[in-house]
């Protein structure tokens, strides 16, 4: 088991007003298994996965009864502990690479960086592994970009180099949160296959954080669907469409399609007791 | 690199309008003071025959465009002209008294960098804990009590209670004038004349002048690192770097500073010129003998050369200064073309 989760609540604390920003989620993820969390802006996806490592800010406040990384206590660990998991174990990879590539420092300086802090050995072999990744991450000249600043590569690129250096240090968990939102649409499917490939290729274990419920599920093997801070439903990709919940049915039932064409598009009406339900 | 050539020519362009127009401002102001040089020159008594003599060899008769050509051309050659005070060239006054303004301004930029970005970094890692408070108080009263208040009172207390430092000026009278001048600083030329006794009475003089301006430069500095910094770290790549492992310092450090890094030089280059220009009060509190002394001193008197002159040197520092930080900006910041 790679990641065991249960009850997971994180409370933001601001001026002295609490905020529960993802109540009681649970959920499992095997090793080499891949799961999809799916939901709205705000629902809780982001921060969860966050939390998972420990990356949320100070004020926030994270219980759990059982929050286990690869049968590791993840809210019992030693930030020294933490910083051995983080990238070295799991990898996380970010929306949007304009963001998060440090925009003064060569891609090829951030990639080896990331190998250097888990690995041991010289500056020339961390380069030399920085550069082999960019190979695997089929990056189109990867002896230039090595070289290059994150503002003269394209997104895609970026992104990939993202993958690159988060795979540096080898994680057998591959947390990626909405990788592809801030690609363009021709860009997002082959970074989706591009992971797709590694997380086989590795053995690795994949958690993708998304808002495209049919995209992930082409992807992978379970979905999970987050609203308001806590999980509708759990199901089988290839049961999407026989999804239970009305949740998950107005969330499907709302996308436009290119085959057929609908007319207006039906409003996702939200019944409080959704949330009701989920709290007994 | 044709971009950069480019650019950078674009750069010095406008460096070169910009001194333009401070010859011709600086000019100006020489015109328009109501001061006569003409009578400066020959006394109040002079004449109305000696006063037009003088007037037309000094050749304030001809038109302005005449007069600016040849004020330009004489300031290219590095005369600005005599005081009528000191009696001497211009230039060779700046010459004697912009060094203590150097040594001075230099050091306390020095002190106020080093004290001043690490408590800025802190402050901002830090922030809200009670050491970002202390910090922040101490920054606000060096930011918000004038520059002289701090002089007199640091006079008061070190000098005339504590005893702790010597009274106003550069060196003691025993040293005065016995240590050969090279380079103007004296903390320099004491060295170089193996004078040690002179050497710590320069130490000695220098400590709370350059300690009060250091202050005062300080608060600014860790304010604006404080800002950077807390900006910095809100970025996105601060969790990517977070996300591979890296330890809190490493993080701060290596991927938080170096984006603030290029900020920062703008605003030590701004403070340091702002200390040559600016230390006019402190050096008047401490009878120190620099440019900004030597400037109000030829103000009071009328003196324009030497008014018109000194302006000119410290605009120049002020452009020549961010030229500087210009040209380090394009050295640090990748994303500069």
């Amino acid at each position: 088991m790679l990641v065991d989760i249960e009850n997971l609540r994180i409370t933001f604390e601001n001026n002295g007003k609490r905020f529960e920003a993802v109540s009681g989620v649970s959920f499992k993820l095997e090793a080499r298994q891949k799961l999809a969390i799916v939901g709205e802006s705000g629902s809780g996806k982001s921060i969860t996965a966050r939390a998972l490592m420990r990356l949320l800010p100070a004020q926030a406040q994270v219980t759990a009864d059982r929050m286990l990384f690869d049968g590791i206590d993840i809210l019992s660990q030693s930030e020294r502990e933490m910083r051995k998991l983080r990238g070295g174990r799991a990898g996380f990879i970010l929306q949007d690479p304009k963001y998060s590539l440090n925009p003064v420092k060569t891609i090829g300086n951030q990639i080896a960086e990331a190998w250097l802090t888990h690995n041991k050995g010289s500056k020339k072999e961390a380069r030399d592994a920085a550069l082999n990744l960019l190979e695997q991450v089929m990056i189109r000249d990867p002896q230039l970009v090595l070289n290059a600043y994150p503002h003269e590569i394209s997104g895609g690129m970026g992104q990939r180099a993202m993958i690159a250096m988060m795979l540096a240090p080898n994680p057998s968990l591959l947390i990626a949160d909405e990788p592809t939102s801030a690609l363009d649409a021709s860009v997002q499917a082959e970074i989706l296959r591009l992971i797709d490939e590694l997380v086989d290729t590795r053995d690795m274990g994949l958690l993708l954080i998304s808002h495209d419920l049919p995209l992930v599920s082409n992807f992978c093997d379970k979905v999970s669907v987050m609203y308001m801070g806590q999980i509708m439903e759990e199901l089988a990709a290839k049961d999407l469409a026989q999804a239970a919940h009305p949740y998950t049915k107005g969330l499907l039932n709302c996308l436009p399609s290119l085959d057929e064409p609908r007319g207006d598009l039906p409003v996702l009406t939200r019944d409080p007791q959704w949330l009701e339900e989920q709290a007994q | 690199m044709n971009r950069k050539v480019k650019s950078f020519a674009a750069t010095l362009g406008s460096v070169l309008v910009t001194l333009f127009g401070l010859s011709v401002i600086t000019f100006m102001i020489g015109r328009v003071m109501p001061v006569d040089p003409v009578l400066a020159a020959v006394g109040d008594n002079a004449p109305a025959d000696v006063v037009a003599a003088a007037r037309a060899e000094m050749g304030l008769d001809d038109p302005l465009i005449v007069q600016y050509w040849s004020y330009i051309s004489n300031v290219l050659q590095g005369d600005f002209g005599r005081s009528v005070l000191t009696r001497n060239p211009v230039i060779s006054d700046i010459a004697h008294y912009f060094p203590a303004t150097l040594e001075m301004a230099t050091l306390a930029l020095l002190i106020a960098t080093l004290l001043g970005v690490p408590a800025g970094i802190i402050s901002a890692v830090k922030q809200g804990s009670l050491t970002d408070q202390i910090i922040r108080v101490v920054c606000i009263a060096g930011h918000s009590v004038p520059v002289f208040v701090l002089a007199l009172l640091g006079l008061l207390i070190f000098y005339v209670g504590l005893d702790l430092v010597p009274g106003p000026g550069r060196q003691g009278v025993i040293y005065d004038g016995m240590v050969p001048s090279v380079t103007g600083l004296l903390l320099v030329d004491s060295l170089l004349a193996g004078d040690m006794g002179a050497f710590w009475d320069a130490v000695h003089h220098l400590t709370l002048p350059v300690l009060i301006l250091a202050y005062f430069s300080m608060a600014y500095i860790t304010r604006m690192t404080r800002a950077f910094m807390l900006d910095a770290l809100k970025g996105e790549f601060i969790i990517s770097a977070r996300a591979k492992g890296l330890s809190g310092w490493s993080v701060v450090m290596g991927h938080a500073f170096p984006n603030v890094a290029v900020q920062l030089i703008t605003v030590l280059a701004l403070t340091y010129a702002g200390l040559l220009e600016g230390a006019v009060i402190t050096e008047t509190v401490f009878a120190w003998p620099g440019l900004g002394q030597y400037l109000t001193t030829a103000l009071m008197n009328g003196d324009m050369n030497p008014v018109v002159g000194t302006t000119l040197i410290i605009g120049a520092v002020y452009v020549g200064l961010n030229l500087l930080a210009d040209i380090l900006y394009r050295v640090f910041d990748p994303r500069v073309a």
